[in-house]
């Protein structure tokens, strides 16, 4: 879908931002000291701090993909809202409190508080690392999408726009500035989702859904035989990669125009379809729906998607609905979402790539339990591999949230256990919250008749947009600071890993406070730069996908170290390394030989991938405990007698 | 307390952790409980995902009803712990506060 940027979007987009940096500024100079610059001097109040807890978990694959996922593919997305709330549990009951107690600035010094061991502080300084850099590179993803439509900047102008501000926000502030973005952030996040909620309840399910005063179109279907012997037009034979597929091609004689219709359950049903062919030079020349995109005349553009189109009663529009009315009415409904299929041929020796968006009518109860969507299909299927990967990414996310580096420094930004308790309560609360209104905005924008069919990550903004302009400025402003925050956040978790545990405690090189300052810095921009780069390289890769990695990273590497540590007497320093280093090893390993990764990644045959399933959580767990134990045994000191 | 007397630097540092361990306790029996429900939620989903169509509260399946509560109850547990955890520990003579 072709996007123009709309002015009041730009206005507000800009304000927010300048707003932002500008406190930034204001903040960082206050933060001259190494524990200004990483912990804030342990002085932000706890209710600010449980916000801005919200603001740096609530990232863009919590907003812009669970509620594009819920758009596209109905309760699904909801599953990952449910894991990670459930992972706050881990992180309040668990390993808040200790970790407090234990730790000055980062995670390591926190591992390491009982041993003093560089083996330690090394391997918790890479897992950091690691997992900041992975759950970096789908928040740069986002933003590159995100700007597209707001600014109409291409993929590569977006991610360096916001890799470009962060590091100004980093470099120049530290934790005290980021906690604010992320407090700003996070409660705007809630208070604009709330309203929007409000407004989505309020307005009911059509079958026509108004936007921009613009009638909706109606996609039509037609009966199997419609084009047989039909005056002016004539049917394209089957012929190549089109041979055998349930696709009828109609050609307008008058005008030569080519329609995609499919064949289903004896109709014809209305299709949209994006053609790009290339050229010698490489060039690409892309026809939507027959005629070449744009919004010229004798141009064409992809329609927005997404309505109801049977309510209960067969009336055509509800009015107003009540919270628990809203879901009650939609089971009871009929939905139409969207399949997509490629083919791929080649004609007069140019590759010509054709995707086909089909009419998927269903039943508003089907959309609404487990299983719709092709990540956890498997569900509704007896088979085993694929109900495991569904167990162990839940697993992951339960585990993940309170191994993640970007939360776990939180903790030393307040002055004591109290405050930790306190701020993870008021955190729990704003993110399960917001989690709630998850569902009601994924399925308002199910059914409100904005949906790029091309880009679920984009269906957040857009259900904003059919409220009016300034709503999709400003949930596309929040949206971008959401991403800022949490990248803020993750490379001042890097740059904490690299500056603090790495050059000062494990290489030991002497570091004044004003120069640990310094280095942090220098190392958020070089973590901001690499951030850049990938989110060039990794475009086209699900953002879901990517944060999966992270928490899987994140809980098979950190989390056994850390619940060992706190709970069983015996565990050695060797133990711990080495459970760090296995974790992060063997659940990246089996990510990187999955059937997911051939597939995306390497654009290889995934029946090829060595490993059953995707998510490695509820195998690399279980083995960093293990690891733990059995070289914690091996490496007892001997007892005095 | 005297800030002369000699004892108290040991006795604030008994309290504390007696006041660790019985909060590490409190935190482990609440996070048993909501694995309990958790785990129940995502075993349903594997065994009998099509059950949780049926209609649970107010016309709303168990899907949606389940998940709802199980972010609720999050939050319930947090504020339980809470309370719990601003109760005097027993079985330590002195409140040094």
């Amino acid at each position: 879908v072709i996007y123009e940027s709309s002015q009041t979007a730009v206005i507000v987009f800009v304000l927010f931002v300048g707003a932002v940096l500008g406190l930034s500024f204001h903040l960082g100079r206050k933060a001259k000291s190494a524990q200004g610059y990483y912990a804030a001097h342990g002085q932000i109040h706890w209710f600010v701090n449980g916000i801005a807890f919200a603001g740096d978990y609530l990232s863009a694959a919590s907003f812009l993909g669970i509620c594009g996922m819920i758009a596209f593919f109905g309760y699904d997305g909801f599953l990952y809202s449910i894991g990670y709330l459930a992972g706050w549990v881990v992180a309040l009951f668990v390993v808040a409190e200790p970790l407090k107690r234990m730790g000055r600035f980062t995670f390591a010094d926190a591992l390491d508080a009982k041993f003093g061991s560089r083996g330690i502080k090394l391997a918790a300084a890479i897992s950091t690392l690691v997992v900041s850099i992975f759950y970096l590179i789908p928040q740069m993803v986002g933003a590159g999408a995100l700007v597209k439509p707001l600014l109409g900047f291409s993929h590569v102008q977006g991610v360096l726009l916001v890799g470009v501000i962060v590091i100004l926000i980093v470099a120049t502030a530290g934790m005290v500035s980021t906690t604010w973005v992320q407090f700003i952030k996070g409660s705007m996040l809630v208070v604009f989702c709330a309203i929007l909620t409000v407004l989505i309840v309020r307005r009911g399910f059509s079958t026509s859904p108004e936007v921009d005063g613009k009638v909706f179109h109606q996609f039509a279907r037609l009966p199997a035989g419609a084009f047989d012997g039909k005056p002016g037009f004539s049917v394209v034979p089957e012929q190549g990669a089109w041979k055998g597929k349930p696709y009828l091609r109609a050609r307008d004689d008058a005008t030569g125009l080519v329609r995609v219709w499919r064949r289903e359950a004896g109709e014809l049903t209305e299709t949209q379809t994006v053609v790009t062919q290339t050229d010698a030079a490489g060039k690409k020349a892309v026809m939507v729906n027959g005629l070449p995109q744009g919004r010229g005349p004798g141009q064409s553009d992809l329609h927005p998607v997404g309505n109801v189109t049977k309510l209960p009663g067969g009336v055509p529009a509800t009015g107003p609905l009540g919270p628990a009315e809203f879901f009650a009415v939609l089971q009871e409904s009929e939905v139409l979402v969207w399949g997509s299929d490629k083919i791929l041929e080649t004609l007069d020796g140019k590759p010509v790539d054709t995707v086909i968006y089909f009419q998927k009518p269903t039943s508003g109860a089907s959309l609404l339990i487990p299983g719709g969507s092709p990540t956890f299909a498997g569900l509704q299927k007896h088979q085993f591999f694929p109900k495991l990967d569904f167990l162990s990414l839940m697993l992951a996310l339960f585990c993940g949230t309170a191994s993640l580096p970007h939360i776990l420094i939180r903790y030393y930004t307040v002055k004591d256990q109290d405050a930790v308790r306190k701020s993870t309560v008021v955190g729990i609360a704003s993110i399960g919250f917001f989690y709630v209104l998850t569902l009601y905005l994924g399925l308002g924008a199910m059914t409100g008749g904005t949906l790029d069919v091309t880009n679920n990550n984009m269906s957040a903004p857009l259900l904003a947009k059919g409220f009016g302009d300034l709503p999709f400025a400003i949930i596309s402003a929040i949206a971008f600071t959401t991403v800022l925050g949490t990248v803020s956040g993750l490379i001042m978790a890097a740059s904490g890993a690299v500056a603090h545990d790495i050059m000062t405690n494990v290489l030991k090189m002497e570091l004044t406070d004003h120069g640990k300052v310094r280095a942090g810095k220098v190392v958020a921009v070089v973590v901001g730069v690499i951030a850049m780069m990938l989110g060039v390289i990794f475009e086209k890769m699900n953002v879901s996908f990517l944060v999966g990695w992270a928490f899987n990273v994140a809980a098979s590497a950190n989390l056994p170290a850390l619940v060992m540590l706190l709970f069983w007497r015996r565990t050695t320093k060797e133990g711990i390394a080495a459970a760090v280093v296995v974790g992060m090893v063997s659940s990246l390993g089996w990510i990187l030989l999955s059937e997911a990764t051939f597939k995306s990644v390497y654009g290889l045959d995934p029946a090829l991938a060595p490993m059953p399933f995707s998510q490695p959580a509820i195998a690399t767990i279980p083995l960093g405990f293990l690891t733990l134990v059995v070289v914690s045994l091996f490496t007892q000191k001997p007892r005095r007698i | 307390v005297s800030t002369s007397d000699p004892d108290v630097p040991s006795e604030l540092a008994a309290h504390e952790r007696a006041t660790d361990r019985r909060n590490a306790r409190y935190g482990l029996v609440l996070f048993a409980v909501y694995l309990a429900l958790y785990g129940g939620f995502m075993a349903w989903n594997v065994v009998d995902p099509l059950g949780l169509a049926r209609p649970a509260l107010f016309g709303v399946n168990v899907a949606i009803v389940y998940g709802f509560a199980l972010i609720g109850f999050a939050l319930v547990l947090a504020l339980v712990y809470m309370t719990l955890c601003r109760r005097p520990v027993r079985g330590v003579d002195k409140d040094p506060s």
